[in-house]
């Protein structure tokens, strides 16, 4: 029986939409939707922070920090700040804004915890090597017909199956 | 006309602002969809839960279409946009590390954010794995990643343009890839619902 926790919008629906504000995102500020860069640019806020001349000195944040550029004052962090604030609006209109791990049933809390962690991480690695995410460099990219896009997303949806073959037991129980 | 900001017809602050209420929408729509459900994210790489590729496809022959058709009406120059530059040989292999962070993790940046600020405290782990990792990458760019990050340059590429076809063709052809796959997966998530438990399905939302 559904009840109102698990209420979700059509799919179809809720795909066209996001495709609107692609489109958008590309008219009004010339790139697509992100997150992973968002990340990017708050750790190196944080390291701007602490040092500004190691900053400076790291051939991977140096342009970033350059004179006269702030680099949490990015479009990609005011974008991420509408996504919580905009998620929190949607969880708390279905009655899902509450505390829980999400995890198939036969994984403990612990396990399901140090695997999003290690998960995270191979993340962090993976979007900076290959410059962006699900969102910016595969479905922002594919919306303008970039190859990038493409070969992002045979990466990730393609090996994400082999993956998933080897990894079966994480989410599916054995019978 | 578009786009407004690489053009300097849109000030920086109305563009950071226009950020804010574009993610308001996306954030919104991720957690509507259901994105931040972990077991819902895994679900299209076993086929139980068809939501992610229909969401995904969905959203990308739209921004796909309705861009091909601005650009051609003269309403946006694509080529003023910050188009996206491929470097092939580092978005294979971060592409092949983020898809094993994919199945263990459960999660991707996006939907991690609107998971964690809704109360998954799965994806809380999540992101502070991602933030370890973008830090370790940072500390160790020059001597380890540099050279491979860099490798593999093409410059702005064209998928349609690189095959060698016209864009309006491949956009079709596309369409076509997108409509098959949604009714395979459908099908798939059909022939799982047949056996799944009721638990199972009010937890999927299906």
């Amino acid at each position: 029986m559904n009840t109102q926790k698990n209420k979700y919008m059509n799919p179809y629906v809720a795909g066209f939409l996001l495709g609107l504000l692609i489109i958008a995102a590309y008219f009004f500020a010339g790139e697509g939707l992100g997150s992973s860069g968002g990340y990017r640019d708050v750790a190196i806020g944080v390291i701007n922070g602490v040092s500004p001349e190691y900053a400076q000195a790291n051939s991977y944040t140096a342009p970033h920090v350059a004179a006269g550029h702030a680099p949490t004052h990015t479009w990609l962090v005011y974008e991420l700040f509408g996504v919580i604030f905009g998620a929190i609006l949607s969880a708390a209109l279905y009655g899902r804004l509450k505390f829980v791990i999400g995890k198939a049933p036969h994984i403990t809390n612990k396990k399901r915890l140090y695997l999003a962690l290690i998960g995270g991480l191979l993340w962090g690695i993976g979007t900076q090597l290959g410059r962006g995410c699900t969102s910016g460099l595969v479905l922002s990219g594919m919306a303008v017909n970039s190859l990038s896009g493409y070969i992002g997303l045979v990466a990730i949806f393609g090996f994400g199956f082999i993956f998933a073959f080897i990894f079966k037991s994480l989410w599916i129980k054995k019978n | 006309m578009g786009p407004l900001y690489p053009q300097e017809l849109l000030n920086p602050e109305y563009n950071l602002l226009i950020g804010a209420l574009i993610g308001i929408g996306f954030g919104f729509l991720l957690e509507a969809s259901g994105f931040t459900n972990t077991r819902k994210l895994a679900g299209i790489f076993y086929g139980y839960d068809a939501t992610v590729i229909k969401v995904f496809f969905t959203a990308a022959l739209t921004g796909l279409i309705g861009l091909f058709i601005l650009h051609n009406m003269g309403w946006i120059d694509i080529t003023l946009t910050f188009y996206p530059k491929t470097f092939w040989i580092p978005t294979l292999i971060g592409g092949i590390i983020m898809a094993l962070g994919f199945v263990i993790g459960g999660f991707c940046p996006g939907t991690s954010l609107s998971a964690a600020v809704t109360g998954k405290v799965d994806a809380m782990a999540f992101i502070g794995g991602v933030l370890l990792g973008i830090f370790g990458f940072i500390f160790t760019y020059d001597g380890l990643w540099q050279s491979l990050r860099t490798s593999g340059k093409m410059g702005k590429v064209n998928i349609a343009q690189w095959i060698g076809i016209k864009e309006g063709l491949f956009i079709f052809l596309f369409t076509i890839i997108a409509i098959v796959t949604f009714v395979v997966f459908q099908k798939w998530q059909d022939s799982w619902k047949r056996k799944m438990d009721d638990s199972d399905i009010d937890d999927l939302g299906l």
